[in-house]
C-alpha cells in the first residue's frame, strides 16, 4: 500500500508540473518586472529539478503541509479540512442508501428470477447503467429541488442552523438529495451483482444438501443462499468507495455542495494546482484504502482466503 | 431381512422441455428392503440420479406420477413441510462431490448441527455439539474436536465425504441414498468410504440405495442390483446372478465393456450408438433396440414388459432370449486371461 | 527407439509467505523423475490426487515450468523451450476437464478444425469432411458440427477434445485422465479407438490415470507416482502380478473386484495388505513420508526400496 501511494504521489506531481504555467502565472500583476518574477520563482524553488521540488513537496505533505492555495489564500490543509467532513458525510449517506436500496432489490430479483418483479428491477438496472450520473443529478435537482421544491438546491447546511439538533437535521436535509441521486445510479451494479450471485448460489450443490437435510425453503434461502451471496457484496464496500469519489466530483458540483469534489473542479478551473494535487492525492489514497478494506473484509467473511 | 422399507410403484418423473413433458424416470417399480444395499446402475442420462432425487423430493420443477411408499406414507405429492420432517431424518442422502455438497462458508460443526437442530428442535446447543463430535468420530475423523471447527476447504476429499456421511446419518436414517458417493475419490479412499457405508448399514440396519456407474463398486457392495437404461429399469437381480448370469443385452454389454485388472481383453466391447437424450427417447418399443441393430425388430416386444425369469430376476423385453454378441466385428470380445 | 526421454525432472512451485511474500518453501510437485517412453508404446502414469502425475504431463507439453532436469523428444532437448508452441503438431494433449478445455464461444466444427487450419492447408470441403470423420470416430453425431460446447454433456465434450487432439495425427499424445468423465460404454469406445489409431499411426501415448483397470488394459509400461516421486516402474505384468512396494500393493488391493463371490477373500486380502502397510511403513518411507530412489529388481522392474545396510 505504501509503494502504491508513493507512485501515485510522483505521478500526480509530474502531471501537475506538466500543466502549462505554474503557480505564479496569472496570479502576479502582469506589469511586474520579469527579473523580480524570476527571483520570486527562484525563491519559491520553482527552478529546481523536479525531484528536488517533489522532495520538498512530499516531505512537507508528510508533515501535513500541502502548501497554500493561491485562490483562497490559505493553507491547503485548512481548506481541505473544512470540506472533507462534508464529503465524508455525503459518501456515508450514499453508501447507506445504496445498501438499503440494493439489497432488497437484489434479493427479490435473484430469488424470483425471471418473474415480473425481476424484469422490472432488471429494467431499472439497465437504465441505471445507461444513464450518466451528471444528467441524472441534474434531473433530480430540477425535479425535487426546483419543480417540487422539496429539497434545498445548494449548500451543505442552512446558515441559520448553527448548533444542536437543528444543525444535524439541516445537514441531513441538504445531504439527502445528492446522496439519493448518487445512490440510485450507484446501486445498479450492486443489484446486478447480488442478483447473479443469488441465482448462482441457488444452483449450488450445497443448497441441495440443505434441502436434503429437511430445511424449509425459507431456511434454505436465509441461512444458505442469502448469507453466501451477501458476503461477497460486503467485500464490494471498498470498491464502492472508489466509485463514490468519481460520483462526488459530479454531484457536489451539480448540487453546489461544498465538499472535496466541488473543490476539485473549482481548483482545476482556477488552476489552483496545489489544491488539485492535494485533493487528487487524497482521492487516490481513499481508493487504495478502499481496495485494502475490500481485501480485509473478504478475508474476514470468506474462510477460504483467510490468512493463516 | 425381507422387510420392505421403500416401495416404488410406477414412478414417472417428467421434465418440461419447451412445451412438452419428457420422462427422465419412466414407469419405475422397485422395492428396497431393510438392511440391504440395492445398487442402481446406469450411465449418465439413464435416470438413476433423477430417480434418487424423486425419492428425496428434490426436483423443484418436475411432474411426478406414481407412488413411492415409505412405510405407509406416499412421498409423491407430499406437502413440503411433511417431506421436510422425513428428509434428513428417516431418509437421507450422500452426494457425489463432497466439496460442492458442503457450504463453503460454514464450519463442519455447524453444518452437522444444522441437521440435528432441524429434527431435534428441543436439543440444546451443547447437546448438538456433543452429537456432532460423536458423529465425526463415528465416520472416522481422527481429531473430531479440531475438524468440528474447520471449513470444508481445509479437508481432503475423503474427509469431506465423511462429513457428508456424518450429516446423512446424524438422525439415524432408515433409508440412505448414496449418489455416486466415491466417484470423485481416489481408489484407496473409495475403499475406506465404501467400508464405512457398509459398516454403517450394519449398525443402523438401514436400507441403502447405492447409485453408481461403476460395476466394480456394485460387485463389492450390492445385495441386489437394478440396471437402468434411458429412464427405465431393464434388469433386476441379486448381485451374483447379475454378474454371472445377466440376461438383458444392455447389462451384458456393460459387463463386457469395462476393463478390469484381473482380465486383459484385447478389445473392449463397444455399445454402438449413443445414449439418447431425454428429448430423443424412443417412446415406443424396446429402448435398447437401436443400439443392437443386428437383432431383428420382431424379437423385441411392442410394449416391453418386465419378465420374472427366475425368482427375483426380472428382465425387460423378450429380446434378451435372442441376443448374441456379433462375432468378428467391433464387438469382438475374445478374452485373454493372463 | 525412445521417443521421449526424461531425466531427473523437477517441477517445484514456490510457496510465498510473510509480509514481503518471500519464498518460504517449495511444493515439490515432481521431484526427480526419470522416464523413457518407446515409440508406439503406451506408458501409463498412475497416482492418486496430489501425486504429481498431471504436473508431469503438463511439464512435457510445456504447460508447466520446469525447475530442473531434461526432456528429450526424439533425441532433441526440449525442456528449455517455453510455451506450448514448441511441439507444433507432434505432441498433443487430451485434457482431464472437458468443461474448461473447450472454447465456449466456438462451434464444435471450428474447435476441431482449428489445429487443421493451423497446420494443414485443406479446402473447405476437405476440412469439413475431415471434421465429420473425426466426429464419427469419436462417436458424435454429424449435427454436432454446428453446435456449441455447452450443448453437450461432459462426456461428449471430452470426445470433442479427443477429436481435436487426433486431428493432426501427432506422434505423442499426452492423455490426462482422458476417459474418467465418460460413461462406461463410451469409455470403451474411446479406449478401443485410441488403440486403433495407435496401431494405425504408430502413436505413442503417455496415459495418465488413476483407474488401474484402464491402465492395465491400455499400457505396456507403468510408472506409479506418490508425492512427486516414482514408487515403482515396470511392465504391466511386473506391476500387477508382482508389486514390490507396499504402496503399490495397497493401491492394487483397493481396486474393486468385479466378482462378488470374492468378497470374503477380498476383505481378508485387504486386511493383510493394510497390516503389512502399517507395519512396514517406516521402512518404505523416509522421515518426510517420501519414497526412496528406484532400484532395479529385474531388467524391466524398478522399485523404490529402502537403502539396505
Amino acid at each position: 500500500m505504501i509503494p502504491q501511494i508513493f507512485i501515485l504521489s510522483i505521478v500526480l506531481f509530474l502531471m501537475a508540473k506538466a500543466m502549462p504555467g505554474d503557480a505564479l502565472t496569472g496570479l502576479i500583476d502582469p506589469s511586474l518586472d520579469p527579473d523580480a518574477l524570476a527571483a520570486m520563482r527562484e525563491k519559491l524553488g520553482l527552478n529546481n529539478p523536479w525531484y528536488v521540488q517533489y522532495w520538498d513537496w512530499i516531505s512537507n505533505a508528510a508533515q501535513g503541509d500541502l502548501g497554500n492555495s493561491f485562490k483562497y489564500k490559505m493553507p491547503v490543509t485548512e481548506l481541505i479540512s473544512q470540506r472533507v467532513s462534508n464529503t465524508l458525510w455525503l459518501a456515508l449517506a450514499t453508501l447507506i442508501l445504496t445498501y438499503l436500496i440494493a439489497i432488497p432489490l437484489g434479493i427479490i430479483s435473484g430469488r424470483y428470477n425471471d418473474t415480473f418483479f425481476d424484469r422490472i428491477i432488471s429494467g431499472y438496472t439497465y437504465i441505471g447503467f445507461a444513464m450518466p450520473l451528471f444528467i441524472f443529478g441534474l434531473l433530480m435537482l430540477w425535479f425535487f429541488g426546483f419543480y417540487l421544491g422539496w429539497f434545498p438546491t445548494g449548500g451543505s447546511v442552512n446558515p441559520r442552523a448553527t448548533e444542536g439538533v437543528g444543525y444535524v437535521l439541516s445537514k441531513i436535509y441538504h445531504l439527502l438529495l445528492p446522496a439519493l441521486s448518487m445512490a440510485l445510479i450507484g446501486v445498479v451494479s450492486t443489484v446486478q451483482y447480488l442478483r447473479n450471485e443469488i441465482i448462482d448460489t441457488k444452483q449450488k450443490d450445497f443448497i441441495i444438501t440443505a434441502r436434503a437435510k429437511g430445511a424449509s425453503e425459507s431456511r434454505v434461502y436465509n441461512r444458505h443462499i442469502f448469507r453466501n451471496s451477501l458476503l461477497p457484496i460486503a467485500a464490494f464496500l471498498g470498491f464502492e468507495i472508489t466509485g463514490l469519489i468519481g460520483g462526488t466530483v459530479f454531484i457536489e458540483s451539480i448540487f453546489a455542495y461544498p465538499g472535496m469534489g466541488q473543490l476539485f473542479i473549482q481548483s482545476i478551473v482556477g488552476r489552483d494546482f496545489s489544491v488539485v494535487i492535494a485533493v487528487a492525492l487524497l482521492f487516490g489514497i481513499a481508493s487504495i484504502v478502499g481496495a485494502l478494506i475490500s481485501d480485509i473484509i473478504l478475508n474476514i467473511v470468506d474462510p477460504r482466503i483467510r490468512i493463516k | 431381512m425381507s422387510e420392505e422399507l421403500l416401495k416404488i410403484e410406477n414412478l414417472t418423473t417428467s421434465f418440461r422441455i419447451d412445451d412438452d413433458y419428457y420422462a427422465a424416470v419412466d414407469d419405475v417399480s422397485l422395492t428396497v428392503r431393510k438392511n440391504e444395499i440395492l445398487a442402481i446402475v446406469g450411465e449418465s442420462g439413464s435416470g438413476k440420479s433423477a430417480l434418487a432425487y424423486s425419492i428425496m423430493g428434490l426436483h423443484t420443477r418436475a411432474r411426478m406420477e406414481g407412488r413411492i411408499y415409505f412405510g405407509e406414507q406416499n412421498l409423491v405429492g407430499m406437502p413440503a413441510n411433511q417431506l421436510n420432517k422425513l428428509r434428513g431424518k428417516d431418509i437421507s442422502m450422500i452426494f457425489q462431490d463432497p466439496l460442492s455438497a458442503l457450504n463453503p462458508l460454514m464450519t463442519v460443526g455447524r453444518q452437522i448441527e444444522e441437521v440435528i437442530l432441524l429434527h431435534q428442535p428441543a436439543s440444546g446447543k451443547a447437546e448438538r455439539k456433543r452429537q456432532a463430535i460423536e458423529l465425526l468420530d463415528k465416520v472416522g475423523i481422527p481429531r473430531p474436536e479440531v475438524t468440528y471447527l474447520q471449513y470444508p476447504h481445509e479437508l481432503s476429499g475423503g474427509m469431506r465425504q465423511r462429513i457428508v456421511i456424518a450429516i446423512a446419518i446424524a438422525n439415524g436414517p432408515k433409508l440412505l441414498i448414496a449418489d455416486e458417493p466415491t466417484t470423485a475419490l481416489d481408489v484407496t479412499i473409495q475403499l475406506q468410504i465404501l467400508d464405512l457405508i457398509r459398516e454403517l448399514k450394519n449398525d443402523m440396519e438401514a436400507g441403502i440405495i447405492l447409485i453408481t456407474h461403476d460395476l466394480g463398486v456394485v460387485a463389492e457392495m450390492a445385495d441386489r442390483v437394478a440396471v437402468m437404461y434411458a429412464g427405465q429399469i431393464v434388469e433386476v437381480a441379486d448381485i451374483y446372478t447379475l454378474v454371472t448370469n445377466a440376461k438383458h443385452p444392455y447389462t451384458r454389454s456393460l459387463l463386457n465393456s469395462i476393463p478390469t485388472v484381473n482380465e486383459v481383453k484385447s478389445k473392449l466391447h463397444v455399445i454402438q450408438g449413443i445414449v439418447p437424450s431425454l428429448k430423443n427417447l424412443p417412446r415406443e418399443g424396446c429402448r435398447f433396440a437401436p443400439r443392437i441393430p443386428w437383432i431383428e425388430s420382431e424379437k423385441h416386444e411392442a410394449h416391453p414388459e418386465m419378465h420374472e425369469i427366475a425368482e427375483g430376476h426380472f428382465v425387460r423385453c423378450t429380446c434378451y432370449r435372442h441376443f448374441y454378441f456379433p462375432a468378428h466385428s467391433e464387438e469382438d470380445s475374445e478374452h485373454v486371461h493372463s | 527407439m525412445s521417443i521421449l526421454e526424461i531425466k531427473d525432472l523437477k517441477v517445484h512451485y514456490p510457496i510465498r509467505g510473510g509480509i514481503f511474500r518471500t519464498v518460504v518453501d517449495h511444493v515439490r510437485a515432481v521431484d526427480g523423475v526419470n522416464m523413457t517412453i518407446e515409440a508406439g508404446q503406451t506408458y501409463g502414469l498412475v497416482g492418486e490426487s496430489g501425486s504429481g502425475k498431471t504436473t508431469m504431463g503438463r511439464a512435457v507439453i510445456g504447460l508447466n515450468h520446469i525447475s530442473s532436469g531434461s526432456i528429450k523428444f526424439e533425441g532433441k532437448e526440449i525442456g528449455h523451450i517455453k510455451g506450448r508452441s514448441r511441439f507444433g503438431r507432434d505432441i498433443q494433449m487430451i485434457f482431464q476437464d472437458p468443461y474448461s478445455s473447450l472454447n465456449p464461444k466456438k462451434r464444435v466444427g471450428d474447435i476441431i478444425a482449428e489445429p487443421l487450419r493451423n497446420f494443414e492447408k485443406l479446402s473447405p470441403q476437405e476440412e469439413k469432411k475431415r471434421v465429420h470423420e473425426l466426429l464419427e470416430q469419436v462417436g458424435l453425431s454429424p449435427e454436432s458440427f454446428l453446435k456449441y460446447p455447452y450443448q453437450f454433456s461432459g462426456g461428449q465434450r471430452q470426445r470433442i477434445g479427443i477429436a481435436r487432439a487426433i486431428a493432426l495425427r501427432p506422434k505423442l499424445i499426452i492423455a490426462d485422465e482422458p476417459v474418467s468423465a465418460l460413461d462406461v460404454s463410451v469409455q470403451a469406445q474411446v479406449l478401443n479407438f485410441m488403440r486403433e489409431i495407435q496401431r494405425e499411426l504408430n502413436l505413442t501415448f503417455l496415459f495418465i490415470s488413476h483407474d488401474l483397470g484402464i491402465i492395465r488394459h491400455m499400457c505396456d509400461k507403468i510408472g506409479i507416482m506418490y508425492k512427486g516421486r516414482y514408487v515403482e516402474e515396470g511392465t504391466a505384468n511386473d506391476i500387477f502380478e508382482s508389486p514390490q512396494h507396499i504402496y503399490t500393493k495397497r493401491l492394487i488391493a483397493a481396486i474393486p473386484d468385479i466378482d462378488p463371490s470374492h468378497r470374503e477373500q477380498q476383505v481378508e486380502f485387504r486386511r493383510s495388505v493394510q497390516e503389512e502397510y502399517k507395519e512396514a511403513h517406516r521402512r518404505y518411507f523416509d522421515e518426510n513420508g517420501l519414497v526412496y530412489p528406484l532400484k532395479p529388481v529385474s531388467d524391466t522392474h524398478f522399485v523404490a526400496l529402502p537403502q539396505k545396510g
